[in-house]
């Protein structure tokens, strides 16, 4: 009974989250945030859904009750999430609070039925991080001196990515980590933040040609050191994240596309150099003829997304576990396996939601220390997803990168939550110029109705 | 005063405008990236999924056995092509009620997986049984039973062809060419699929032995006589459909450029023209006719027709070769013609060539699930047709039944004259060896001729000329088919 309990439960999850989705899109447009209020409400109500009945599902399937003692903390961390931010910073973007925790019910979940260890450690640095970035979007309003720090953000930065790249210890294959005490520390997640404040802080200064040839310099040794430590995926965003902040600040297309093809002939070269790069390639163009080395990954990624099918096969119905690090690069293909691929596109859609989230805020931002800031870090974000996301479903090569705040890593999801939560900071800056102007305009229309009625 | 202060607070602002559209451009582009990203997924979930999660590799498959029973592969009547029974002590046996007389087609699940039982093998694993009855077995503890395969295949027709081949080793595969339908498919030697396990050492260790291969879809032999199908329908296209004015006096054989082409056993036609050639399948004539051919256009006809393509056949093939290029010495462009050289075609591929001809010159795909089922008995998906390719324009494909009417009537097909019904086709011995009196009887072609509605492809090793040894067999098909379905 309990069986087909969960297997019908499937599709009343894959149900709540696509309501999700829809009502995102919803969210997205427009721009009276209390007349959505109802909106942001219902995502809620979908988001304990499918984190209930997730658990629910977790629990028959393995007949072990303890979970619902897991289940509990995590309500309890979501709820506190939603209200606290809410209530402490009520100008903050809603939309993208519910996102960010509809993206860690997710992570919860689909963590709890991979590896139960794992999701409590997951859990703890989740709580420590949302603790810390409590603070942060006060910070960011507060700390006016952060425009000054430029070259200090782009020398911790480099020190960082270099220290890992000679010392650091070897994680499949790539030179990522420190570890100490049990955890490990990516750095190069941190790191993306402060390149994006460096890359910030260089061109609000001055958009001169000298300018901007000793940023891309720092930016390349940035790119550089990451390439050399075998750290593809990180390489690209850097790269994709700088040439975006380049052109929106100095808005000139030439830049734009002068770097795309100096990119283009370095992965050119890169590739006939590295052998790793080749493999990659490789394993892209035919995983199947692979299927036992180079495309082993791939393909056992493709056999869970096609085995799932559209309603997927139900938790622990599938077999995620037999692809290779699941819980961090290919954690998108154990949902799409267990929850389908409808849920699994409704999560791509709930990310570019933030994504666009984002970009507005960003575009409603009139100091530019603060506005490269917004776009940065949101171009930082939706490369990673499409990294990840392509890679896993072969529409690019794999580059090995995790799915933010869904995948199982510690530093990557601190440094998302902080990376959020700048955003949301940025939003309260935003608000604060808007806010006057909104009030101000209400008060005239007020006015005007007025006198309409008295006429 | 107050239009005063407003203005003011404008002046500021119109400073430091602020210009959105790169931003914009750049959501827009990555957005894009993003719905492309999603796209290929659904790309994947149409097109590509069903064969990727039938691989082997995937993990899955057992999976699926532990939580299912293995669903039954039925004939197209319904007649029980394999089932999975349930022993005394709980273990699941595949049991094949047929044994020997569907190996190829049917397959094993055993030792890997073959034919059907490899092709759907996903779909006999997953069940789609009704609730209630999952609930039903979930409270008896009992496995859902796998969705079931209705299959094209013909149980009497398969016999028949199967007796018809007899102790020879060789291929046989019946088509339906309106739908592409198979309706039986032989192929000899052959095993009990309920022994596979038991036999299965034996096999393994006799590297010769090609017992496992299915020869209809697998065998890849020298067409022989058959390929004067294509050859004709090359010259024909390239004399814009005019054959009126060809005429060639045989003596037995034919020489260019230092090499001869001889008539099988040596045989005298004398004057024929492009029909008669075609019908007597006068080695010299044809070997004449290569020739004069522009082979560029030659090997163009040849992909046409699906030389060296993939096909959508979803059972296990191999792809049939064309192998001639416009630099090859005469001695080569003579043997193509007349179908030995470097061509290799198997029995499956130039069964959908006639089945081409049969249907006004479009190749349906061939093939051998007509349906799913749950255990329950409620229809999970039904194939229909689909065009594999436009092999030629109607009016080729009516020239070429003319032709293959003619070698019933006159030709080397004369067994199959007289009947009931009016056969078109065309016969080959295709020699294989340096002994010229060893060689395979071929067979291809339909009836009626002018309402096809059954075509056969009969390839017997080592036996003879096609006349003597294929011809009967495809007889005894067409007859039984026209006796059943009157």
């Amino acid at each position: 009974m309990a069986h087909v309990i969960s297997d019908l439960s499937k599709y009343v999850i894959v149900f709540f989250m696509a309501l999700y989705t829809v009502l995102c899109l919803f969210g997205v447009r427009g721009n009276d945030e209390e007349d959505r209020d109802w909106i942001y409400g219902v995502q809620i109500a979908c988001m304990f859904m499918v984190h209930f009945l997730g658990f629910a599902a977790i629990c028959l399937e393995t007949g072990d009750i303890s979970y619902i003692i897991f289940y509990g903390f995590q309500q309890i961390l979501l709820f506190a999430t939603i209200a606290l931010y809410r209530v402490i910073y009520p100008e903050i973007s809603k939309l993208l609070i519910n996102n960010i925790c509809m993206l860690l019910t997710i992570s919860f979940v689909i963590l709890t039925r991979i590896s139960y260890d794992k999701s409590i450690k997951q859990f703890f640095i989740v709580t420590a991080s949302l603790i810390v970035g409590l603070f942060i979007p006060y910070l960011v309003k507060k700390l006016k001196f952060l425009k000054y720090l430029t070259w200090v953000y782009a020398a911790v930065g480099l020190l960082l990515l270099t220290v890992v790249a000679v010392l650091g210890a070897v994680t499949h294959g790539a030179k990522l980590s420190y570890s100490f005490g049990g955890y490990s520390f990516q750095p190069s997640e941190i790191v993306k933040i402060l390149f994006v404040f460096f890359v910030a802080g260089m061109l609000k200064e001055s958009k001169s040609f000298v300018q901007v040839v000793i940023t891309t310099g720092i930016a390349a040794m940035h790119v550089l050191v990451l390439v050399l430590s075998t750290d593809l995926g990180s390489a690209l965003i850097f790269f994709v994240t700088y040439l975006v902040m380049l052109y929106v600040a100095t808005r000139k297309i030439y830049y734009l596309l002068a770097g795309l093809g100096a990119g283009g002939l370095a992965a050119y070269i890169a590739y006939h150099l590295f052998s790793h790069i080749q493999v990659r390639v490789v394993a892209w163009l035919d995983p199947w003829s692979h299927i036992n080395d180079e495309g082993y990954q791939i393909t056992q990624s493709l056999f869970a997304i096609g085995t799932g099918g559209w309603y997927g096969m139900g938790l622990y119905q599938g077999n995620p576990t037999a692809i290779p690090y699941v819980e961090q690069d290919f954690v998108f293909s154990a949902i799409a396996e267990e929850f389908g691929v409808i849920f699994a596109i409704c999560m791509i859609v709930v990310c570019l939601s933030c994504f666009i989230a984002i970009m507005s805020i960003a575009m409603r931002i009139k100091e530019e220390f603060y506005r490269f800031i917004a776009v940065g870090l949101g171009m930082t974000y939706i490369t990673q997803v499409f990294l990840t996301v392509g890679g896993g479903t072969r529409f690019i090569p794999l580059t090995g990168v995790t799915l933010p705040l869904v995948s199982y890593g510690g530093s990557s999801v601190l440094a998302t939550i902080i990376m959020f939560c700048i955003v949301l900071g940025l939003y309260g800056v935003k608000e604060q110029e808007g806010i006057r102007n909104a009030k101000k305009r209400k008060r005239a229309t007020k006015s005007a109705r007025e006198e309409e009625r008295d006429s | 005063m107050l239009k005063r202060e407003k203005e003011q607070q404008n002046q500021p602002e119109k400073k430091k405008e602020i210009h959105n559209g790169e931003i914009l451009f750049v959501t827009v582009v990555f957005s894009l990236l993003m719905v492309a990203v999603i796209w290929n997924i659904v790309d994947f979930m149409l097109h590509d999924k069903e064969e990727a999660i039938n691989n082997s590799f995937n993990p899955r498959q057992e999976l699926l056995a532990s939580q299912n029973i293995r669903g039954s592969i039925y004939s197209k009547d319904g007649d029980v092509l394999a089932k999975t029974r349930i022993l005394a002590d709980g273990t699941e046996e595949r049991y094949y009620p047929y044994q020997n007389l569907f190996s190829h087609v049917v397959g094993y699940s055993t030792k890997g997986k073959t034919g059907i039982e490899y092709s759907e093998n996903m779909k006999l694993l997953t069940s789609h049984a009704s609730i209630s009855n999952k609930i039903q077995n979930e409270l008896n503890a009992e496995k859902n039973i796998g969705d079931s395969v209705i299959t094209t295949l013909d149980v009497s027709l398969q016999q028949v062809a199967y007796d018809a081949l007899g102790v020879y080793s060789g291929a046989i595969v019946v088509t339906e060419p309106s739908t592409g339908k198979i309706l039986a498919m032989v192929s000899k030697p052959d095993y009990d699929p309920n022994e596979i396990v038991l036999i299965w050492e034996d096999l393994v260790e006799d590297k010769s032995s090609t017992v496992l291969l299915n020869r209809a879809t697998q065998g890849l032999y020298p067409p022989g006589s058959t390929f004067k199908i294509v050859t004709a329908l090359e010259y024909y296209r390239q004399n814009d459909g005019d054959i009126s004015g060809y005429g060639y006096s045989c003596n037995g054989h034919f020489s260019k450029d230092g090499s001869t082409i001889r008539c099988y056993h040596g045989q005298n036609h004398g004057d024929v023209g492009f029909v008669r050639s075609f019908a007597k399948s006068c080695n010299s004539s044809f070997a004449n006719i290569g020739t004069s051919l522009d082979i560029a256009a030659f090997q163009k006809t040849c992909r046409e027709l699906l030389f060296g393509s993939d096909l959508k056949l979803q059972l296990p093939y191999n792809q049939s070769q064309f192998r001639l290029l416009a630099s090859d010495d005469t001695d080569l462009i003579m043997q193509t013609s007349i179908g030995q050289g470097k061509t290799q075609i198997t029995p499956m591929h130039l069964n959908m060539i006639t089945a081409a001809i049969a249907n006004k010159g479009v190749c349906m795909t061939p093939y051998v699930v007509d349906s799913l089922e749950s255990a329950t008995g409620a229809v999970v998906k039904k194939n229909t047709p689909s065009e594999e390719a436009t092999m030629m324009t109607e009016e080729e494909a009516a020239f070429m039944t003319e032709l293959m009417t003619e070698v019933v009537l006159s030709g080397t097909a004369s067994k199959l004259d007289g009947l009931s019904y009016t056969a078109a086709g065309k016969t080959g011995s295709a020699e294989f060896s340096a002994d010229k009196n060893d060689s395979h009887a071929w067979f291809t072609g339909f009836a009626p001729a002018q309402d096809p509605k059954v075509c056969v492809t009969i390839i017997v090793e080592s036996a003879g000329s096609g006349g003597d040894y294929a011809v009967p067999i495809a007889k005894r098909i067409f007859d039984h088919y026209f006796e059943t379905n009157s």
